[in-house]
């Protein structure tokens, strides 16, 4: 197991870390809260919010110096002391971004490696028109689950407004669709399009949104935005093939992720706890106290009876008056077949996911007891409407109003501020820091991250109140983000691999459903991840020969210009010499693709595959022979070096 | 040069020449790499936590009926159509488990209950950590009992499919020393374009690299893919009238058999299924549980009848990372609880008999005042058939820290 070993030059602690350990210690000697609570905030206020001090670039640089290299001068006070300039560049590109497009490099070298992560830190900055075009095509992006819902009725439904079996509507569904996709093929229509325009309903809606998350990460400038979006959104998994949550997953990720992305953590947690995806995913929408939920169904049969009907329609959201999932064919879809009046009582399988997964982490010191009254805070928290518009609602009658106790802290409030303490406490607990800390150290340098990162990580996340950006920027302030160990140490997940390949081919998509079903093909399906532990982020499960296989058919596909709704223009991206010269070709290809970054021993490899008749090929009537630049393209992206990153 | 099975698929050989005019000691060559152990193991992990107390029902055990008012499976006797099938008095079979009453009753299928692991966790992913390494507890430990009960035997190593697991994913399960494929879909397993210069290419570049993870897998994955040249999965027909299941269980267990049948030198097999994590609407006789029993039953059945007299070699072995509250919950279904049943199949199974030491269900009997107790720790159920299927006797590497002594054992298995 790679174990990274923490530099220990001087440079190693930034000021602002020295500024936290001193307000520990004097937390730790005189431990009186109120002080602490004070200091936390000048020390937040003071060292995360802004740019680092000066002093902070003088000291490294000098450090630098010191080692025997001159750092350029873009590394401004970035850490690093252990790479070239380029090996700095190129991982920053991997790591903080989905890899390097062409010319990303220079663009970098020109512009300052520093200037570029402060850019990336600060999502605002992102101009993105190449990416808000390709955007505009996907409609159901900016549509409300209302607004979805009444467009892509579940086809159950509808079958029943028009009188069908389901069955019945299935089939004639299937034949007007065939229909059209004849039509539309005679027309000439490209046949990535034709699987676009022509699919089911509701599947619509997903195909769409994972195509929006390919495309924003292969053209986003915001790069490092998308990639703390897709982070949160599979830290906070939703499954879209759970029932209703097809309809809701968009709304989930469009406005209860994204914009909380670089925020706080408490925001992200409180609003996902909220969101109709989460609670109809993780069940929390069903959980009631059972008294309250038994007095509650008495007290309506009453005033029913009394008023005959006048409350009708007061009744709380019953399970089963979700659409049902349908003409989603071969999806493994988790039916929720409803009896007609459910008793209703606690369920606690939100309450444990969000201190085991969400918060905490599994060690976070938390007992069943503690689950289960966790889940009591949390009753109430359900959905409005969930047939038509399905919104966030806390449902007063069915919330347990008795005093419950959390890790030790008691919750006794009654009503809706039962579960914000509760969130609140999660959010703020130390476990909470080192867990997050923890998960984002795993994702961004190391499969097994030093101690020391994940542990001054933890300590900004604590002192800022969970400040996103603050961790993350500790963490690109850190040397062990910049240490040889770190270097191209990550193998790519199955999404990694394809929009880095896309990058690196300076792809040109139109909607491409087959590119996200590689993704899936692969390994990672987007949005569907069915346990909530969302996908893991280490090579151990990454890496095995299926996976592989895909992978290198990936590669081949992509850049032979097979994969319908892409292409890429290897003519003009190799250069003009690549058409007749093999070996010119495979240098620009590394060169592009690999950041020049390639053994030697795999260079050589490639080198004697250049003289294969299947690469180099005379055309009948031209004796010159004419370089297979796609097969070129498709082996450097499938060596053991592009699965790296 | 040494011949080795590779090299000599890799030039043609048994294509070309036959069988009948290859040399003798080729012949051998082969023999001996395609059956190592005549004996295989079929693994499924139930992803999720199965409801075991509604899949093997103690209906004779009056507490199960006080706890689960809404979503028990009524008794045998009482006369209702979808009732549990008796199996021996106290335990029936949930109903739509009616495909299994067959091999249980002609000795081939065995149950086990109230069996888990001993670590108290609920969390599905720990507890499936626990259960995959065979550890429950140690969160260090980075294989799995399947992998570390391969290492232990001599014949390490002599084919790419010894141990495949059907899935994208290498299962914890199958992680470690001793090499393991995971196949997404055996009709896909093959690389696209000219073989020549991309499998060449490829190949070479894997084979070189400095890069030890991405070599040992690249080496794993051609090794596979020219071993399955010879495959048709395209053109397989299940034999003695198997029906599987159009599920991606069925389909997994189908390759499984395809291989099995192809003598690849597959010994060990994993699979796993979904969607047994039923919070809500969990169902009785009918519903979301029922339907995944359905796919279940009709599945191993499936594969039972398509193996035929190969099945006197085969043993099948299912497990769940835990099994869920003995009451239901609010909103009928159940929550994460402790121990859970396995079923254990094949010919050198003792079958038709529920092996338990069955823990009660009163309010003084249940695990932590909710769940069922364990009273079999599934290292035993496992051990038992690493011991004598794969004849590895080495189980203090395989289950390190348990008292793994076979005068424990439970005897499924005949000896």
């Amino acid at each position: 197991m790679r174990k990274a070993s923490v530099p220990r030059s001087r440079n190693a602690r930034k000021p602002r870390a020295f500024g936290v350990e001193t307000v520990r210690s004097r937390l730790d000697v005189k431990g009186l809260a109120l002080v602490g609570v004070i200091l936390t905030f000048a020390a937040a206020g003071a060292f995360f919010m802004w740019a680092p001090p000066a002093g902070a670039g003088k000291r490294s640089a000098a450090a630098v110096v010191g080692s025997g290299k001159k750092a350029p001068k873009s590394f401004g006070s970035l850490p690093i002391t252990q790479l070239t300039e380029d090996e700095a560049i190129l991982h920053a590109l991997n790591r903080l971004a989905y890899g390097p497009r062409p010319g990303d490099v220079e663009r970098i070298r020109q512009m300052g490696l520093e200037k570029w992560i402060s850019q990336q830190l600060s999502f605002n900055s992102g101009d993105d028109p190449e990416l808000d075009a390709k955007l505009d095509e996907f409609k159901t992006l900016g549509m409300s689950s209302e607004q979805l819902l009444e467009k892509y009725p579940p086809p159950n439904e509808v079958a029943k407004r028009e009188g069908m079996a389901p069955e019945e509507y299935r089939q004639q569904m299937q034949e007007r669709l065939q229909q059209k996709r004849q039509e539309l093929r005679q027309e000439g229509m490209d046949p990535a399009q034709i699987q676009f325009e022509t699919m089911p309903g509701p599947q619509r809606i997903e195909a769409e949104l994972d195509l929006a998350t390919i495309d924003r990460a292969i053209y986003s400038n915001r790069q490092l935005y998308e990639m703390m979006s897709n982070f949160w959104a599979n830290h906070f998994n939703v499954n879209v093939n759970k029932g209703a949550d097809r309809w809701l997953v968009t709304d989930y990720v469009e406005h209860t992720i994204r914009p909380r992305t670089m925020g706080k953590f408490e925001d992200l947690l409180v609003a996902t706890a909220k969101s109709p995806a989460m609670l109809f995913y993780l069940d929390n929408w069903l959980s009631a106290d059972p008294i309250a939920a038994q007095e509650m169904q008495a007290e309506l049969a009453q005033r029913r009876r009394r008023f005959q009907g006048l409350f009708e329609g007061m009744t709380p959201p019953q399970p089963g008056e979700f659409p049902q999932p349908g003409g989603a064919p071969g999806r493994q879809v988790q039916a929720q077949m409803p009896p007609k009046k459910p008793e209703r009582g606690l369920n606690e399988n939100y309450g444990r996911e969000v201190m085991e997964l969400h918060t905490l982490g599994v060690n976070g010191g938390y007992t069943q007891a503690d689950v289960i009254q966790m889940a009591e805070c949390l009753t109430g928290w359900t959905i409005r409407a969930p047939r038509k518009d399905p919104q966030f609602f806390f449902d007063e009658r069915i919330h347990d109003r008795s005093a419950k106790t959390v890790m030790g802290k008691k919750f006794g409030y009654g009503g809706m501020k039962d579960g914000l303490a509760a969130l609140h406490m999660l959010a703020r607990s130390p476990a909470t820091a080192k867990h997050i800390s923890f998960e984002l150290a795993q994702h961004f340098v190391s499969d097994t991250p030093p101690q020391a990162l994940v542990q001054r990580m933890a300590d900004t996340f604590t002192l800022s109140d969970g400040d996103i950006r603050a961790v993350l920027r500790t963490m690109i302030y850190s040397p062990e983000f910049w240490s040889k160990e770190a270097f191209r140490a990550k193998v790519k997940t199955p999404f990694e691999v394809a929009v880095s390949a896309a990058r690196a081919l300076d792809l040109q998509t139109t909607a491409s459903p087959q590119l996200a079903q590689w993704v899936g093909r692969m390994g990672e399906p987007l949005y569907q991840c069915e346990p909530p532990t969302g996908y893991a982020d280490t090579a151990d499960v990454w890496v095995n020969a299926g996976a592989l296989l895909n992978r290198l058919n990936f590669a081949l596909t992509l850049a032979t210009n097979h994969m319908p709704g892409t292409s890429t223009d290897l003519e003009s991206l190799l250069g003009q010499e690549a058409g007749t010269n093999a070996e010119a070709a495979l240098s620009q290809a590394l060169q592009d693709f690999l950041g020049g970054q390639i053994s030697e021993q795999t260079h050589r490899t490639l080198e004697k595959e250049l003289s294969d008749p299947q690469i180099l090929q005379a055309r009948l009537d031209d004796p010159v022979k004419h370089v297979n630049e796609g097969l070129i393209a498709g082996l450097v992206l499938g060596a053991p070096e592009f699965q790296r990153k | 040069m040494k011949i080795t099975r590779r090299v000599f698929l890799k030039n043609g050989g048994v294509a070309m020449i036959g069988l009948s005019a290859m040399p003798s000691f080729l012949q051998r060559a082969i023999a001996d790499t395609s059956a190592p152990n005549k004996k295989k193991l079929v693994v499924l992990f139930q992803r999720g936590a199965m409801d075991g107390l509604n899949v093997v029902v103690p209906f004779a055990e009056p507490n199960y009926y006080r706890l689960r008012p809404t979503i028990a499976i009524p008794q045998p006797t009482s006369g209702s159509q979808e009732a549990a099938l008796d199996l021996d008095g106290f335990f029936g079979l949930h109903p739509s488990l009616q495909p299994f009453e067959q091999l249980f009753h002609s000795g081939q299928l065995a149950i086990v209950e109230a069996v888990g692991s001993p670590d108290p966790t609920r969390s599905h992913f720990d507890a499936q950590d626990f259960m995959e390494s065979g550890t429950p507890g140690a969160r260090s430990t980075d294989d799995g009992w399947l992998n570390r009960s391969l290492q232990g035997l001599a014949e390490e190593k002599t084919s790419a499919f010894r141990a495949v697991a059907f899935g994208p994913y290498l299962p914890l399960t199958l992680r470690g020393r001793a090499s393991a494929i995971a196949i997404p879909d055996l009709k896909q397993f093959r690389l696209f374009g000219n073989p020549q210069v991309t499998e060449g290419g490829f190949e070479a570049m894997y084979a070189q690299t400095v890069d030890q993870a991405l070599h040992g897998v690249g080496q794993e994955t051609f090794e596979a893919v020219d071993s399955l040249k010879k495959l048709d999965p395209d053109n397989y027909q299940p034999e003695n009238g198997a029906e599987y299941p159009k599920s991606r269980f069925g389909k997994s267990l189908q390759e499984i058999a395809e291989l099995l049948k192809a003598d690849l030198g597959m010994e060990v097999a994993f699979l796993d299924s979904s969607g047994w994590d039923n919070h809500v609407n969990e169902g009785g006789v009918q519903g979301q549980l029922a339907n995944l029993l359905k796919d279940l039953s009709q599945g191993i059945v499936a594969f039972h009848q398509d193996l035929g007299d190969r099945m006197e070699d085969i043993v099948f072995v299912s497990m769940s990372e835990f099994g869920r509250t003995a009451h239901e919950n609010g909103n009928r279904g159940t929550d994460h609880g402790h121990a859970n049943c396995m079923f254990v199949m094949g010919g050198a199974v003792k079958g038709g008999k529920v092996y338990t030491q069955w823990p009660g269900m009163s309010d003084g009997q249940l695990y932590q005042d909710r769940d069922l107790a364990v009273t079999t720790d599934f290292r035993s159920v496992l051990g038992e058939i690493v011991t004598k299927h794969l004849g590895n006797s080495n189980l203090g590497s395989v289950f390190p820290g348990f008292d793994n002594d076979p005068r424990k054992f439970l005897n499924i298995l005949k000896t």
